[in-house]
């Protein structure tokens, strides 16, 4: 299988503090990769510091191919990676249908707008109400759908399932499933571990800024105990 | 502001020995030249510089130890001058008296300005200080007691204490020589007393500060109203120095005046603000005979500063090679 | 002759309508400056002098390129606003990253820099700009005379500020604008080039404070001063008004307009300081703004 993302040495800071001692983790393209980890191990700060919004970081990150690292933040969704936020970020003062249309299309490979309709139908029903009136699933959903539209090859996803309700839970699950079964290759951070051995290819295990662990899904039974201790779960 | 805050807290952490001793000695080498200067400097040309000093340091406090920009100091400084100028010429009123009813007419001013000016932050703030000294521009320019256009002439300069002719150049002098070292002592102490230790912790951690049960708000106005005091003293003498009280003192440009001395000298620092007073007056006495243009070059100088010099001389200094080697990284 | 509240009909819609005029122009003014501190967080207090810019480049080119008013209107707007983009190209967003108060430093030595300029190469005095002939006269509307271009400029400030507002509201580019208000690092995860819209924003409010220029130079000459005691009144109007809604801007701006008017017929005293004390009112009772969204 091609790495479609190839990261090595990567470190971070925000600020003085230096979060990522050296990550090193490669996706294949159109797997799906869930990151686990305890809460303040640098999980988001990975997803972040991959996308390019955490600026103060050394190392290696290759897309396709193509060295990222001096990429400014606005053209690296150019380069084919979308991003949905832990916060989900829907604009308040944008209607649905605007924050829908918001990211840029980057290749030609992306969903028509009725497509996204026909699989996300609340949307448009809500359409034209503001976007932070939906429910914390339906935004969920929007955070997704707009990705969707743009083309891009990577989707990275944080804590996607975070604060939703088993119904909502589903669905997402349900919505990647799809995306992965169309070729999108998936990185997500994720706490909810029965959702994520569902939909996921491979696990990484990070701790104290690094990845301690790498193993497909097949694994994951043997892996339990280890998981438990480490996670805590 | 937040740049400062590296230098904020080596105050409390005490400050490297040979970096006390340097400073004490340079303070005691610009007093001993300040009492030596009429000697071959113009008096009057020293006592505005004195007055701008007192002035800008004033502002400094509230700027550099508050965190609080006021684009309306002007109506404390020169609304002082008025009221000094009108209570000696008026009233007849000996010197020390004018002065101090200039002094408590800029306090009253800052109270009602802070009270309405300190509902909002940062650069609501700063609007609102301008609007409101711009209102009290407006009063001054329309008022009975200012004579509007002319403003108060002949201002004399009466008897200190019924005693000491201040009309006799020295003696005027060193009397302002005398109010302008005690009002950086008065400064001084302020800054180390425990009101402006909470005033420091107010800037650097707003929110902690409230947390811990202090009203950010009554510390913050009593910021305002003492630099506002101090602001309107450097007023009061000037008007007795110069002998006029005008509506120049009192306009926005003014405000800006001092904002500038500020960051030239260096925002946060003690003796800043009276380098970048020193360095603004002189300028301006030095092109005030040349058809330059000091407003454009007022305007460069802001721009400049604000990109690549945010830290004034006095900061440089002690952020420089020289500086940290003389221990005063961390210094006030 | 027909009275209203003790005064003569006349003169009262005649200070009304000059009410309505001022409140055009602090509408407009608010509206630019409200632009511009919603998405780069920076008090332009440059915008008194690009107002002063538009009309200065208006009678410029009227005087040395014969280019009429109406070219004006659109040509000096232009020109102020790709100068205030490169202002912030090369030098304003380097200070994005520090306290917002350099952000106002820094343009209001712009101000005094540009002011000075033209004090110095103009003098103080204004100068004359001539109604346009095509706006020229009067209608007599049976209880008042109207100046046809004192109606123009109320008509076209009005549609300047709806277009302004149309813009932002309801076009794409304004979805980036209003979005990027929210969250600029997020907007530019996505692949919208964040530094180019602000460098854009601050050009559309030069140009927009140009514009008012433009529309000011026939009423009330071209003088280098024009901008500096009228920049003060708009940071007023726009602490009133609140600084997170642009349609709040607009309303304040017309509404202390036309305050101002009416105290001038009945205390006019207190004319110059009448949004002053408005300010202070709302202050006191209303903080954040009459349509004020953020602290």
């Amino acid at each position: 299988m091609k790495p479609l993302l190839q990261v090595s040495g990567l470190n971070a800071w925000y600020g003085e503090s230096h979060v990522l001692h050296g990550v090193d983790m490669t996706v294949g393209e159109g797997e799906m990769i869930t990151i686990l980890g305890r809460n303040g191990v640098g999980k988001t700060t990975t997803l972040r510091t991959i996308m390019g919004i955490v600026r103060e970081r050394k190392g290696k990150i290759l897309f396709d191919g193509r060295d990222m690292m001096d990429v400014p933040l606005h053209h690296t969704a150019h380069a084919g990676i979308g991003f949905v936020p832990e916060e989900r970020g829907i604009f308040a003062t944008l209607t649905v249908e605007e924050n829908l249309m918001l990211p840029p299309v980057v290749a030609g490979t992306g969903m028509v707008l009725e497509e996204i309709y026909e699989l996300f139908p609340n949307l448009l029903e809500r359409r034209t109400s503001p976007g932070t009136k939906l429910s914390g699933g339906e935004q969920q959903m929007l955070a997704i759908a707009r990705i969707l539209r743009t083309g891009v090859r990577l989707l990275i996803l944080d804590e996607p399932t975070e604060g939703l309700a088993p119904v909502i839970v589903q669905r997402i699950g349900e919505v990647l499933k799809t995306l992965k079964e169309r070729g999108m290759t998936v990185l997500l951070v994720e706490q909810n571990f029965r959702f994520a051995s569902r939909v996921a290819d491979r696990f990484y295990l990070m701790e104290h800024g690094q990845m301690v662990a790498d193993f497909p899904v097949g694994e994951l039974p043997e892996r339990m105990d280890m998981l438990h201790k480490v996670l805590g779960v | 502001m937040s740049h400062t805050t590296q230098a904020a807290s080596g105050i409390r952490n005490g400050r490297a020995p040979r970096a006390s001793i340097t400073y004490a000695a340079f303070l005691l080498a610009g007093l001993a030249f300040l009492l030596v200067a009429p000697m071959f400097l113009y008096p009057i040309f020293l006592m505005k510089l004195l007055c701008f000093a007192l002035f800008a340091c004033a502002f400094n406090l509230l700027l550099g130890y508050t965190g609080l920009l006021s684009f309306g100091h002007a109506a404390f400084f020169g609304g002082a001058a008025y009221f000094t100028a009108h209570a000696v010429k008026e009233w007849g009123w000996t010197p020390e008296l004018g002065i101090l009813l200039g002094v408590a007419g800029a306090a009253g001013l800052g109270l009602v300005m802070g009270f309405v000016a300190i509902r909002r932050q940062g650069i609501y703030f700063a609007m609102i200080t301008l609007a409101l000294s711009q209102m009290f521009y407006f009063f001054c320019l329309q008022a009975q007691f200012t004579r509007g256009e002319d403003g108060i002439q002949q201002v004399p300069r009466g008897h200190l204490f019924a005693l000491i002719d201040l009309n006799v150049a020295t003696n005027m002098y060193y009397f302002v020589l005398a109010v302008f070292v005690i009002g950086l002592v008065v400064i001084w102490r302020f800054v180390n007393s425990p009101f402006g230790m909470i005033l420091k912790s107010i800037r650097e951690n707003e929110a902690r500060a409230t947390s811990l049960g202090y009203s950010v708000a009554h510390y913050k106005l009593g910021a305002f109203v003492m630099s506002a005091a101090l602001a309107g003293l450097a007023g009061a003498v000037k008007s007795l120095v110069f002998q006029f009280a005008t509506l120049t003192d009192v306009t926005w440009q003014m405000s800006g005046e001092v904002i500038l001395m500020t960051l030239l000298g260096g925002i946060g620092t003690l003796i800043g603000p009276i380098f970048g007073a020193g360095l603004v007056v002189t300028l301006q006495n030095y092109l005030a005979t040349s058809e330059f243009p000091v407003t454009i070059i007022t305007g460069v100088v802001f721009m400049v500063c604000v990109l690549v010099f945010r830290r004034g001389i006095i900061g440089e200094f002690y952020a420089s090679r020289i500086g940290r080697r003389l221990g005063f990284e961390h210094r006030h | 002759m027909t009275m209203i509240f003790g005064i003569p009909i006349q003169a009262f819609l005649g200070q009304l309508l000059i009410g309505l005029i001022n409140g055009s122009f602090y509408a407009l003014l608010s509206l630019g400056l409200a632009v511009i501190f919603g998405l780069l967080r920076v008090i332009n207090f440059a915008h008194g002098a690009q107002y002063m810019l538009g009309a200065f480049t208006a009678l410029l080119l009227l005087q040395y390129f014969g280019i009429n008013y109406w070219l004006a209107l659109v040509v000096a707007p232009l020109i102020v606003g790709l100068l205030g983009a490169l202002i912030e190209r090369t030098m304003l967003s380097r200070l994005y990253k520090l306290d917002p108060l350099y952000g106002l430093l820094f343009t209001f030595g712009l101000a005094l820099a540009i002011e000075g300029t033209f004090r110095y190469l103009y003098g103080a005095a204004g100068q004359p700009y001539s109604v346009p002939v095509a706006l020229s006269g009067g209608v007599n509307l049976g209880f008042m005379f109207l100046p046809v271009y004192r109606g123009w400029v109320v008509v076209i400030s009005l549609v300047a500020c709806i277009g302004t507002w149309l813009l932002i509201e309801k076009t794409k580019l304004g979805s980036y604008l209003r979005a990027a208000t929210e969250n600029p690092v997020l907007v530019q995860a996505f692949g919208v080039n964040v530094p180019m819209l602000l460098t854009l924003t601050y050009g559309l409010g030069a140009a927009l404070a140009a514009f008012a220029g433009v529309l000011a130079a026939p009423i009330y000459q071209v003088s280098p001063l024009m901008g500096t005691n009228l920049i003060i009144v708009v940071f007023a109007v726009v602490v009133v008004g609140g600084m997170g809604s642009i349609m709040g801007a607009i309303i304040t701006g017309y509404m202390l307009g036309i305050a101002e008017g009416l105290t001038k017929v009945f205390y006019p005293e207190a004319s110059n300081i009448v949004i002053f004390v408005i300010m202070a009112i709302v202050l006191l009772i209303r903080p954040a703004g009459l349509f004020g969204r953020d602290a």
